[in-house]
C-alpha cells in the first residue's frame, strides 16, 4: 500500500500564494502572455487551504447527465453546447423581473477565486478552485420582494445541442433550488470560471451556482432562470427519488443516502489504494452555515 | 459448408482452456491499467465496475450457450463451464475491490452488506455461485448425478440478482443496466416450456 499523501504535502500553501501572486503580477507587467490566466479573480477568505486538485481531473470526472450518465461523458460530448449568447431570466418575486444578458449579469459583480472542498453524493470528493461572485449580490440587483422564500434555478433545455436530453433519464429541465438565506449566505457563489480560466462546457459553462456544503447535485450547471418563490420549488433528484435526495440535501456524515453511508469518501486522484478520508458536516463548513439550520431536525430535513 | 457448421468445427478445434487464460489477462489488464492511471481519475470505481461488468456479461454469455444450440445448431458447450467459472473469478475481483479497495475496512463491508438492498442482493448472488464453482469439476458432475443439474439451475436467480444489482446501483433509470436485466429475463424466458415450445414450432 502506498503512504498517504494528501494535496498539502505537494505544494506549501505559501509558495503556492506566491506563486500566484508571481503570476498575477506578470500577467499585469506583460498584458497575459497565453499560459497566463484569463480572469482577473480576487482571493477569498473563503478558500480552503488545501491543494486543489489538478484540472484533469476536475474537467474529465463530470456527473452532467444533460451529455451522458458516464464520468467521462461530459467532457467528450459537452464541446457541443453553444454558450455564446446566453441569457438568464430571472422572475417571479423580484422587483426587476427580465431577461437579463450574461454580459449585463457579470457587469459590476466583482470576481474572487473560490477554493472549496466539492463533496458528491457519490461519497467521492474534490478541492476545486472556481471563480465566481457571491448569489447574494445577483438577487440584491435584481430586487428581492419581502414575501420571496426560496430561490429555483433551472438548466438549460437543448437537446440538439445536449445529448442526454434526448432520453427521459431526468424530468428536464434539471432543477434545484435553495432557500432564500441559503442563497443569500456569502458561501454561495455563481461559478463563471474554473482555475482561471472560464468555465469549460462540462463542468457548467458558462455560469453554474456552487453551493459547497451541500451535495454536488444541488450546483445547478448552465443556469438559463432564476426564480424567487413563497413556496418550495421542485427539484429534480427530490422529485426522481425523494427517499434518497431531500431538498436540503446538506452534507452530513451522520445521515446515511439510503444505499450507501456517507460517513466517509474517496479523494478523487489519491489512486487505487488511496485511504478513504472522514466526511465531515456540512463539508467542512459547520462554523459558517449551522446557524442556519438551527433547531432543524437535519435527519427528517436530510 | 453451412455457417452454422462452419463454427462448430471451428469452435471444436479451440481448446476451452484459452478462456482462462484470456480471463486472467484480461483481469490483470484492467489492473495494471487502473494502477498506472489508464481507467481514470478515480481507478478504484473504474475497476470495481469493470470487473462486475465483465461478470455479468460471461454469465449472460453462459446462458447464450442452450439456446444457441436449440435455436440455431451451433454447439459451444464445452466452453460452457470455463465461462461460467471466469464469471465467477470476475465477479470475486469485483467483491474484492469493493471491499478491500473501496469500502476498506470490515466493519464497513459487514454494514454495508446487512444494510444496503442492492449490496445484500449482490451478495446473495454470489453466495448462490459459490457452491456451483465448487462443482464445476468432471468428479462432482458423476458423484452428484441428476442432483448436479438441478444445483447448477441456482444460476438463474443468481444471475437476475446479478442484473437487479447492476440496475439498483445507479442513479436514476439508466438504459444500460435495465438492458442487461431484458436480455437476462429474454434468455430466461426462452427456458420456459411454453415458449420453447412455441419458438422450436416457429422455427421448424
Amino acid at each position: 500500500m502506498s503512504k498517504q499523501l494528501k494535496w498539502s504535502d505537494v505544494t506549501p500553501k505559501a509558495d503556492f500564494l506566491n506563486r500566484r501572486q508571481l503570476l498575477a503580477g506578470a500577467a499585469g507587467m506583460a498584458l497575459a502572455g497565453p499560459a497566463m490566466a484569463k480572469i482577473d479573480a480576487a482571493p477569498s477568505i473563503y478558500s480552503t487551504d488545501l491543494e486543489p486538485n489538478p484540472l484533469e481531473h476536475i474537467t474529465t470526472y463530470n456527473n452532467y447527465y444533460e451529455f451522458g450518465t458516464g464520468k467521462g461523458d461530459p467532457a467528450e460530448n459537452a464541446h457541443t453546447l453553444t454558450t455564446d449568447p446566453w441569457s438568464i431570466k430571472i422572475d417571479g418575486l423580484v422587483d426587476n423581473p427580465g431577461t437579463y444578458d450574461l454580459a449585463d449579469v457579470m457587469s459590476g459583480v466583482s470576481l474572487e477565486e473560490r477554493i472549496y472542498r466539492f463533496r458528491c453524493v457519490e461519497a467521492w470528493a474534490m478541492v476545486i478552485p472556481w471563480i465566481g461572485f457571491e448569489l447574494g449580490s445577483l438577487l440584491n440587483r435584481v430586487g428581492v420582494q419581502p414575501s420571496a422564500k426560496y430561490v429555483a434555478f433551472e438548466t438549460l433545455v437543448r437537446p440538439e445541442e445536449m445529448p442526454g436530453q434526448r432520453r427521459n433519464i431526468l424530468d428536464w429541465p434539471y432543477r434545484e433550488g435553495l432557500r432564500l438565506d441559503e442563497a443569500m449566505h456569502p458561501l454561495t457563489i455563481m461559478a463563471t470560471g474554473l482555475y482561471g480560466e472560464e468555465l469549460p462546457n462540462q463542468n457548467g459553462a458558462p455560469i453554474r451556482l456552487v453551493v459547497p456544503w451541500k451535495y454536488g447535485f444541488k450546483s445547478i450547471k448552465s443556469i438559463v432562470r432564476i426564480t424567487l418563490t413563497e413556496d418550495q420549488p421542485e427539484t429534480t433528484w427530490n422529485m426522481q427519488n425523494p427517499r434518497e435526495y431531500g431538498f436540503y440535501s446538506n452534507v452530513n456524515p451522520t445521515v446515511s443516502h439510503p444505499r450507501w453511508s456517507q460517513a466517509s469518501e474517496r479523494l478523487i486522484g489519491g489512486g487505487l489504494f488511496s485511504p478513504r478520508q472522514d466526511t465531515l458536516m456540512f463539508n467542512g463548513y459547520e462554523e459558517e452555515v449551522a446557524g442556519l439550520y438551527a433547531g432543524m431536525d437535519l435527519k427528517k430535513y436530510f | 459448408m453451412a455457417l452454422v457448421d462452419r463454427i462448430n468445427a471451428g469452435a471444436r478445434r479451440i481448446p476451452s482452456g484459452v478462456l482462462y487464460i484470456a480471463g486472467a489477462l484480461v483481469a490483470g489488464w484492467y489492473f495494471y491499467l487502473a494502477l498506472s492511471g489508464g481507467m481514470g481519475v478515480d481507478p478504484v470505481k473504474a475497476l470495481e465496475h469493470r470487473y462486475g461488468e465483465l461478470a455479468l456479461q460471461l454469465l449472460i454469455a453462459g446462458l447464450v450457450i442452450t439456446p444457441l444450440r436449440r435455436f440455431a445448431g451451433i454447439n459451444l458447450i464445452k466452453f460452457r463451464r470455463a465461462l461460467g467459472l471466469v464469471a465467477f473469478f470476475f465477479l470475486l475481483a469485483h467483491l474484492l475491490v469493493w471491499a478491500i479497495l473501496d469500502v476498506q475496512t470490515l466493519g464497513r463491508v459487514w454494514a454495508d452488506i446487512v444494510k444496503r438492498p442492492y449490496i445484500t442482493i449482490g451478495m446473495v448472488g454470489f453466495a448462490l455461485l459459490i457452491p456451483l464453482a465448487v462443482t464445476s469439476n468432471d468428479w462432482s458432475i458423476r458423484k452428484l448425478r441428476a442432483g448436479w443439474r438441478r444445483l447448477h439451475r441456482l444460476v438463474y436467480p443468481a444471475v437476475i440478482l446479478g442484473g437487479v444489482h447492476y440496475v439498483m446501483v445507479v442513479k436514476g433509470w439508466q438504459i444500460e443496466p435495465l438492458i442487461y436485466l431484458a436480455v437476462i429475463l429474454a434468455l430466461l424466458a426462452v427456458r420456459t416450456r411454453r415458449i420453447r415450445a412455441r419458438m422450436v414450432a416457429q422455427t421448424g
